[in-house]
């Protein structure tokens, strides 16, 4: 399938883009933290990554005490730049509802640390990133990751930069994943816990619609068996079908009947073909665009699998309440009404294992109708909500 | 289940002052229907307990989790089966019996969660909701219970009597009962339970297996 038409002109010309983001992989523009050989991560899998570099933003200051630390975990898609310019788009950082002073999760209180994920690919290791051992990118030479990988990296990230005990780790979606993994991994580090749109397992739907994603990336000939790197070329068209497929379930029918309904784009009647004659064909078709320029591929393969290989309470002999058993971390979980992909009965059955294993748990349920990807977006009830669980575990903390 | 009308006059915080006294220093506490928190922050301050809420109303869940409180949004009526056998000492339901859909269930519930119940409600057998019934032949419409009939979330009302006939009923124990008059003081203890039933405009119950 042709992706045709309709992008809006972002900052640099879209080839230029593409070339920034690969550069990014390597060398980003973020501080970078690199282990060798002498500390290897061991995976899920069983198998070793013995290098491995992760990079890295911060924003506002660490407290003499070390004590206000505030690890974000990004979803699928995100990166570390969650609240400044991100250096390929040139658009501002994909948290900047919640992040910043004054906000939410206020900088100016708190050490705000995000990191781009294990096999992502802006800076930490990932398939585009290249194996120092062979001089070419990984691609599919990279081990398949989990999520229980991601957080085992970040941990090692705060053990360079001195941090013992996170005040919060907060996160929405995959984020919202990562952040229940540290809360079952690390309880002992992890003061409080904000799992944000997410669940302890990935729905068999879920899994479907990944799916489906990663199959148009691999039936696109430029895949070349995920080795477009080395031949130069980019599964464009895969990626982009990929991402439309996804961002459809990342938002509600009603709010795609609200945004478009059956509304023409730049057309008053139908043209009795395939160009996009709908404003929602066009608006996918730039969502898909968009996004091929910034995010690798095989990343995105990586990432979908870590995401779909997920099930918490599997870890746990099968009973998630197991997984927080004697846990001291105070928990905030937030789901959406309108939300289809981590729906709120997800979100309540972390609640319910929380409550069976005596933790201690606040939940509210946003009404909304923006869908999963609500928690990107200006929500002045989860803002209050947020505010008031960080300001009082902050209080109980001792944190100014 | 909407969140119920929960009445703010004096009469109100005296009776979080008797739930207060009937819960012991250091327990275990769920209040269900916590409102905006004020009940599990005095049992906090006051008895120092380690307590939990479910709240129906997003408003009254953030205010909570602002006190520093760890409140889950839900409701009485369904979400109580979630919440393991004695997972508490204490489990409260204050104001709320009336607002519940299936009351008796709500109240298996609590006695199924926590080893003991305290459950307050305003009666309908106290003579001024009697007086408005017989001699207006309408809804009695308090300073307590300010709505009208057609708009109150207030939908199972019962009297003492009517309470403690569900109590024999499901083979709970009252352990103890206190019901306070209009002006918010307590009803002697040794009066008989036709003057509670009559004098008391709410009351406070603790219950066990």
């Amino acid at each position: 399938m042709a992706i045709v038409g309709d992008t809006e002109p972002t900052g640099a010309p879209a080839a230029d883009q593409a070339v920034v983001a690969l550069e990014q992989a390597d060398n980003p523009s973020s501080p970078v933290v690199r282990f060798g050989p002498d500390r290897p991560l061991l995976l899920d899998s069983g198998k070793r990554l013995n290098h491995l570099q992760i990079a890295y933003q911060t924003y506002g200051t660490l407290n003499e005490a070390r004590s206000n630390a505030i690890l974000l975990c990004h979803a699928l898609t995100g990166d570390q730049h969650a609240c400044n310019r991100h250096p390929v788009t040139g658009k501002p950082g994909w948290w900047t509802e919640m992040v910043g002073p004054g906000k939410a999760i206020d900088t100016d209180r708190y050490f705000i640390i995000c990191t781009n994920v294990l096999g992502g690919c802006m800076g930490t290791t990932g398939p585009a990133t290249t194996d120092p051992e062979t001089g070419e990118p990984y691609g599919l030479g990279l081990p398949v990751i989990t999520v229980g990988d991601m957080v085992r990296a970040q941990a090692m990230l705060l053990d360079q930069l001195g941090i013992e005990t996170l005040f919060c780790v907060a996160g929405g979606s995959m984020g919202g994943m990562q952040v229940l993994q540290w809360a079952a991994t690390y309880p002992e580090r992890v003061f409080s816990a904000l799992p944000i749109a997410a669940g302890a397992r990935h729905s068999s739907q879920n899994i479907a619609f990944h799916e489906v994603g990663r199959q148009a990336v691999m039936a696109d000939p430029e895949w070349r068996g995920g080795r477009y790197l080395l031949d130069d070329t980019s599964p464009r068209k895969g990626l982009a079908v990929a991402r439309m497929a996804a961002h459809v379930t990342y938002l509600s029918e009603q709010a795609l009947h609200r945004k478009f309904g059956r509304n023409l784009q730049d057309r008053d009647k139908p043209t009795f073909g395939f160009d996009a004659d709908f404003q929602i064909e066009s608006y996918l078709r730039h969502q898909g665009m968009t996004f091929v320029e910034r995010f690798d591929a095989n990343s995105y393969l990586y990432l979908t699998r870590a995401m779909d290989y997920f099930d918490l309470a599997e870890d746990y002999g099968g009973r998630l309440a197991n997984a927080f058993r004697g846990s001291k971390t105070r928990f905030c979980v937030v789901s959406f009404t309108s939300d289809w992909l981590f729906p709120t009965v997800e979100n309540k059955a972390v609640v319910r294992a929380l409550n069976a294993a005596g933790a201690s748990v606040s939940f509210v349920e946003i009404d909304t109708d923006r869908g999963h990807d609500a928690f990107l977006l200006n929500e002045p009830e989860m803002f209050d909500t947020i505010r008031g669980f960080l300001s009082s575990a902050a209080y109980a903390r001792g944190i100014a | 289940m909407n969140a119920p009308q929960r009445s703010v006059d004096n009469a109100t915080r005296v009776d979080h002052l008797v739930i207060a006294e009937l819960v012991e220093p250091g327990v275990r506490v769920l209040d269900v229907g916590c409102g905006d928190g004020g009940l599990l922050s005095l049992l906090e301050t006051t008895r120092g307990v380690d307590g939990r809420g479910i709240e129906i109303s997003q408003k009254g869940v953030n205010e909570s989790v602002a006190r520093g409180l760890s409140v889950i949004q839900g409701n009485a009526d369904t979400d109580l089966v979630d919440y393991p056998d004695n997972a508490f000492d204490y489990v409260i339901l204050s104001q709320t019996l009336q607002a519940t859909h299936r009351p008796r269930d709500v109240i298996e519930q609590m006695l199924r969660i926590g080893d003991k119940a305290i459950v307050s409600f305003p009666n309908f057998g106290h003579w001024r909701m009697r007086g408005m019934l017989m001699l207006n032949g309408r809804m009695p419409v308090t300073r307590n219970l300010p709505q009208a009939w057609y708009e109150t979330q207030n939908i199972h009302f019962c009297t003492i009597r009517d309470f403690i006939d569900l109590c024999d009923e499901m083979g709970a124990h009252i352990e103890r009962g206190v019901a306070l008059n209009g002006s918010g003081q307590r009803i002697a203890l040794n009066a008989p339970w036709w003057f509670w039933n009559l004098f008391g405009q709410q009351a406070v119950f603790l219950l066990s297996h």
